[in-house]
């Protein structure tokens, strides 16, 4: 595969990117990859390495202190605000700590993002119960955040990241605090949607988990550098879906 | 038509939701309320006043009272009938009425008690005059002439004059009530933004969320500008019904008084009219001040 073939399927495109908070050392430096449309990645790295701090560069919560990052084709760090909103419903998050709306149900919860992108409420009940009971949560559709578990506050808010078939779904240790049965269903829920065509990226420490996936790449972080021996996410993986 | 109502009805509950708390639960409702029951009452005082005023000097405008002081009771008879012959014929004066002595005795019957009505009192006899519009000094100067030329005792003076001070006084509490208006829509104003700014801060991670979910400015600010004008909305209307109460009952208090001056004291259609419109003005200000402050708050975020 050229280097020109790579960047005509690249969803993400990562270039020499540094993020440097305040006027501290850079928690990233030099991180330049490109992620393939429809592929499905892994980034591990030790506590601190900035796994974090990348999926938020990612999923536009923060912008880099230098470099590049294409998402969709389009420099996103030049990008008005005005515009980020359209990126950020084309990414679906599932964030370390859940950031689920305390006072909303699981149900309103799962249904923010489709309310988000103006879907008539008629339109909403269906995907949204769907999604409940697909994370096993059909019977708990108006509990509030505080009275579920932990295991079932990340379920709401892999629900949440997913319902909105976005195009990249990030998740930050989704199966960090779920039991291994329920860590396979997610993974396999987030199998099926990558044979959609979702891109997937996951930030997980669990080796067993990543074995799980076949096809999968795997994107590992030390000291705020992407360590790539073998060079192979520098250009995009073939699509699973033209696998 | 009715599914479309209730989807809608449906998507109002669910952004309702988004931001908890419940119909008149904070302070900011009846801070609008005592706002707006000041502004009404504050409005109210300058709209009657700026009426009475405009009512008086309409009414004094082209009138004037003509004295015949003499101290004989026959004499001066004669000289108002010589008066008031003279001021109907002159072309300034479109009617001139003799003030009846027993009304003039009743009049002066709290300062001077039974003997107000005594023929030995020499109180001067009065004729009212109303002039032809336009160019009231010039008039009275020329009929203060004419009356010289009858008799040196005859005095015109315009009604104008008694007053004048008074309807000063009256058009500068008018312009105070005005300024008070003013200074209330500021502090409402402000009120707003400090409002809007507590919601946006105690509800930044509802916002950071609904920002990575896609949401845009225009879109969470609605859900402020909603919520703070639905609450201005429940301020403004309490605080318009005690203000019209109170108003109701001042004004009843003023036409007991049965005092002609104080009576002109009253808001016309057009005045209610306007004071109506005060919650609806409260309201704007308030949706537009809230989606101006949470928009400048979110346009520093990413």
């Amino acid at each position: 595969m050229t280097r020109h073939q790579s960047d005509m399927t690249a969803i993400v495109q990562f270039e020499n990117v540094g993020l440097r908070y305040g006027l501290d050392s850079e928690t990233l430096s030099d991180v330049s990859f490109s992620l393939a449309a429809g592929g499905f990645y892994f980034l591990t790295g030790a506590s601190g390495a900035g796994k974090t701090s990348l999926l938020k560069l990612l999923y536009l919560a923060q912008r880099p202190s230098r470099g590049v990052i294409r998402l969709f084709g389009e420099d996103v760090v030049t990008l008005p605000r005005t515009r980020l909103p359209g990126f950020r419903r084309r990414i679906g998050v599932v964030f370390q700590d859940f950031r689920l709306v305390p006072h909303l149900s699981a149900y309103d919860n799962i249904a923010l993002p489709l309310r988000v992108a103006g879907m008539e409420e008629k339109e909403i009940d269906a995907p949204v119960a769907e999604m409940l009971s697909w994370v096993g949560l059909g019977d708990r559709g108006q509990a509030r955040p505080a009275t579920l578990s932990g295991g079932e506050q990340q379920r709401v808010a892999i629900a949440r990241a997913v319902i909105g078939r976005p195009e990249i779904l990030v998740a930050d240790e989704p199966t960090g605090n779920v039991d291994a049965d329920m860590a396979r269903r997610l993974l396999t829920l987030f199998e099926a949607l990558n044979r959609l065509g979702t891109t997937i990226v996951v930030a997980t420490h669990d080796l067993p988990l990543m074995s799980q996936v076949t096809g999968a790449q795997m994107m590992r972080l030390d000291k705020g550098r992407l360590a790539d021996p073998t060079g192979s996410l520098r250009y995009p993986a073939r699509s699973r879906q033209a696998e | 038509m009715s599914s479309s109502r209730a989807s809608r009805r449906a998507a109002a509950a669910a952004r309702h939701r988004l931001l908890p708390g419940g119909r008149l639960a904070g302070p900011m409702p009846w801070i609008i309320a005592i706002m707006m029951f000041l502004t009404v009452l504050s409005a109210a005082a300058g709209l009657a006043l700026g009426a009475a005023v405009q009512a008086m000097s309409a009414d004094l405008a082209g009138r004037a009272s003509v004295q015949v002081v003499e101290a004989d009771a026959a004499v001066r008879d004669q000289l108002a009938a010589r008066t008031l012959q003279a001021l109907r014929q002159a072309s300034e004066v479109r009617a001139a009425t003799p003030v009846d002595p027993a009304a003039l005795a009743d009049q002066l019957r709290p300062w001077l008690g039974e003997d107000a009505a005594s023929a030995d009192l020499p109180v001067p006899a009065l004729i009212d005059v109303t002039l032809t519009p336009g160019a009231t000094e010039a008039k009275v100067d020329r009929l203060r002439r004419l009356l010289g030329s009858i008799a040196p005792s005859l005095r015109i003076e315009p009604h104008a004059a008694f007053l004048l001070p008074l309807a000063g006084l009256l058009t500068a509490l008018g312009w105070l009530a005005v300024g008070v208006v003013v200074l209330m829509t500021v502090a409402t104003g402000a009120v707003v933004v400090l409002a809007a700014r507590a919601a946006h801060d105690s509800h930044r991670g509802t916002i950071d969320v609904l920002h990575l979910m896609g949401s845009t400015d225009v879109q969470i600010a609605r859900l402020f500008q909603w919520r703070i004008g639905l609450d201005a909305l429940l301020g403004g209307v309490l605080g318009f019904a005690f203000a019209v109460a109170t108003l109701l009952v001042i004004g009843l208090r003023l036409d007991a008084t049965g005092s002609d001056l104080l009576g002109a004291v009253a808001l016309d259609g057009t005045g209610w009219a306007l004071l109506a419109l005060l919650p609806v003005a409260g309201v704007l200000l308030a949706v537009i001040t809230a989606r101006w402050t949470v928009l400048r708050a979110l346009g520093r975020a990413l």
